[in-house]
């Protein structure tokens, strides 16, 4: 999404502009009219942001939506517990009476808020270790490679639910703070940011290795700029788009994570909604409200693959050797 | 190669200990200790009284303190006794172990037979509508919640149809109706598992398609099938593999969730359950056999290296 800011870098991609301009038989475009260029190539892509942000939209809006129904997303009501869809319950209600509908937008809000924010996270720890280990090299970067393989071959799903087992108050925290509702937001979001950042580690060190070798680094090395400066100042914008890309890929597999960890019991506790926790009884759902045990599932299942075809679409587009076969 | 061997197990060994003491400090910060289990299971206990089974089951030591008696009775083949089952940890575990194994390998094995053919045709025809048709389907298999594939296949198959029974294991009456049981937790696991494996092995054969050799091959006149089955399948294996190793916590993972569901006795579901029910010798074990499933499956795939690519040799 961010042209390379570096000289050098433009440079690096300029005979690709010329072919992609030849082609084209237009004239010359830039780095950001290629990019549009490409996303817009990736009809996926382009239906999935869409799709995506439309469900940001009536996720947001969840409390209008229940004004305007005049309903109350949590408010148990055993007489009218499984209705099929009315007029006030475009979706029916589950099987403590409360609207489907707004309990799904407002599951929608915290699995998309931890989606992003678990996602955020891994991001700035796979940044900075894979940048670490890709520029200074060596022991360092062999250290902290045979820890990410280590990571990335963990069962980590059992894993998870010993550490969302973990009693806080152990910890040292007060216990007014650990048995608050959203203390499970906060929760889940560090443990996934704690496994998921592995891929952008690889990828990061990756780039930086490719970037270290660069005359714009050696030049600002010969000047004495120190290591972090290097780092931050000429390294980290040059190393965008594969951040860019695999943070948007790992959204996908994150949101799944929080769902499995909140069916499981063990993620977003209730009564706060999310998709996952609106399963946990889908098992016994089955056999007489199917429905309910559908519509969670097909939420996270769309979510997830808009966010994989969006980060499919943005490789694309910003990586010029990603798209495959059509050289 | 034998000097190789001794490293990779000696650096196992080191995971696994790492990983032992990490669990064995996570599982003393989970909320209640086998004292207060019970406690809670007698009312008449007294402080006094759990204070003296504390100091007797050495409860009132350091972590550390603990961690090493353990280390030391494990290391003497001395696992415990699980809390919910009233067995040693290994006659619990070990069993379903096996059980685990079967439904993993069955998965994986299908995940395989689907994805590499599908992976190839894909790649031999890039754009194409069948390639994007098997990207479309790979796409969704990554990005179905396990556990809600789960249920639509029992809704599907066990409450309409009624072909297969919704969970459970086999009673050990037949072979043949035992694997009634198997059937839809492989479905599952295989569909959660083959979706990556696809994407995997098209990125991986599309590279091999552009080697030289590939064109060499061409220029000398093989057909499309010749080059694929000759050249191209064993060499775009070797990325494949290293993945398909790391695939394997993953595959664990899904595991876990396929075995809940299903009440199939296998280690995802043990392990969960004795996370919930706090029977801490029966997770603590049960952890470190998965970690060592998947140490073991990497150390095969790397040795499997050697022989899909005979240049890397390990010396």
């Amino acid at each position: 999404m961010t042209p390379p800011k570096t000289p050098c870098a433009a440079n690096a991609k300029a005979p690709l502009l010329a072919a992609e301009a030849g082609l084209a038989g237009g004239p010359a475009l830039t780095v950001r009219q290629i990019f549009w260029r490409r996303f817009f190539g990736h009809r996926l892509a382009v239906v999935s942001l869409a799709f995506l942000l439309l469900l940001s939209l009536l996720t947001a809006v969840a409390p209008v939506i229940e004004f305007l129904l005049g309903v109350d997303g949590n408010l148990v009501d055993l007489f009218n517990a499984k209705q099929p869809p009315s007029a006030q319950h475009p979706l029916g209600t589950d099987e403590l009476g409360r609207d489907t509908l707004v309990r799904l937008l407002y599951g929608g809000q915290v699995s998309l808020i931890v989606g992003l924010a678990a996602a955020l996270g891994s991001a700035v720890i796979g940044t900075l270790l894979g940048i670490t280990a890709g520029y200074y090299g060596g022991r360092l970067d062999s250290l902290l490679m045979r820890f990410t393989d280590g990571v990335i071959a963990l069962p980590i799903l059992p894993l998870l639910i010993i550490l969302a087992a973990v009693d806080l108050t152990k910890l040292g925290l007060s216990s007014d703070l650990a048995s608050s509702e959203s203390i499970s937001i906060y929760r889940i979001v560090c443990l996934i940011a704690l496994v998921g950042w592995t891929t952008v580690a690889r990828l990061v060190r990756g780039a930086t290795l490719s970037m270290k070798a660069r005359e714009f680094v050696r030049a600002a090395e010969a000047m004495g700029a120190s290591a972090p400066r290097i780092m931050l100042v000429h390294i980290l914008p040059n190393v965008v788009s594969p951040i860019i890309v695999a943070t948007t890929l790992s959204i996908g597999g994150i949101i799944l994570l929080e769902s499995v960890l909140s069916f499981l019991g063990l993620g977003i506790q209730p009564p706060l909604p999310s998709w996952g926790n609106m399963l946990t009884n889908a098992q016994e759902l089955i056999w007489d409200a199917p429905v309910l045990a559908v519509y969670p599932g097909l939420l996270i299942f769309l979510t997830v693959i808009a966010f994989n075809f969006l980060g499919d679409g943005l490789q694309d587009a910003l990586d010029p050797r990603a798209i495959e076969g059509r050289d | 190669m034998l000097a190789y061997l001794a490293r990779r197990l000696t650096e196992s060994f080191f995971v696994l200990a790492v990983m032992s003491a990490v669990i064995f400090a996570l599982i003393g910060l989970m909320p209640g200790d086998p004292i207060d289990v019970m406690i809670f299971s007698d009312p008449e206990m007294t402080p006094a009284d759990a204070a003296r089974l504390r100091a007797l089951y050495g409860l009132d030591r350091p972590i550390t303190d603990r961690y090493f008696t353990w280390l030391g009775s494990a290391l003497q083949g001395d696992f415990g006794y699980s809390r919910l089952y009233n067995q040693p940890t290994l006659d619990i575990l070990l069993p379903r172990l096996g059980n685990t194994i079967v439904l993993m390998g069955l998965s994986f094995f299908f995940a395989l037979v689907i994805a590499l053919p599908a992976g190839i045709y894909a790649a031999t025809r890039p754009q194409s509508l069948s390639d994007h048709g098997i990207n479309l389907l790979a796409f969704a298999g990554i990005s179905i919640p396990p556990f809600w594939l789960a249920i639509l296949l029992i809704m599907l198959f066990s409450v309409t149809l009624g072909w297969l029974p919704a969970g459970g294991m086999g009673e050990g009456h037949s072979f043949w109706s035992d694997l009634r049981f198997l059937v839809l937790p492989v479905i599952a696991l295989t569909i959660a598992t083959v979706g990556g494996v696809i994407r995997f092995m098209r990125a991986a054969a599309l590279e091999t398609l552009r080697q030289d050799y590939v064109r060499t091959a061409r220029a000398k006149g093989l057909s499309g099938q010749q080059i694929v089955v000759g050249h191209v399948l064993r060499n775009a294996m070797i990325p494949v593999a290293t993945i398909l190793a790391l695939q394997m916590g993953n595959l664990f993972s899904g595991a876990l969730i396929t075995e809940t569901i299903f009440a199939y006795l296998g280690m995802g579901k043990t392990i969960y359950d004795s996370i919930i029910g706090n029977d801490y010798n029966v997770a603590l074990v049960g952890l470190l056999l998965a970690t060592v499933t998947t140490l073991l499956a990497n150390l095969v795939a790397d040795l499997a290296y050697t022989w899909l690519d005979p240049r890397i040799s390990y010396q």
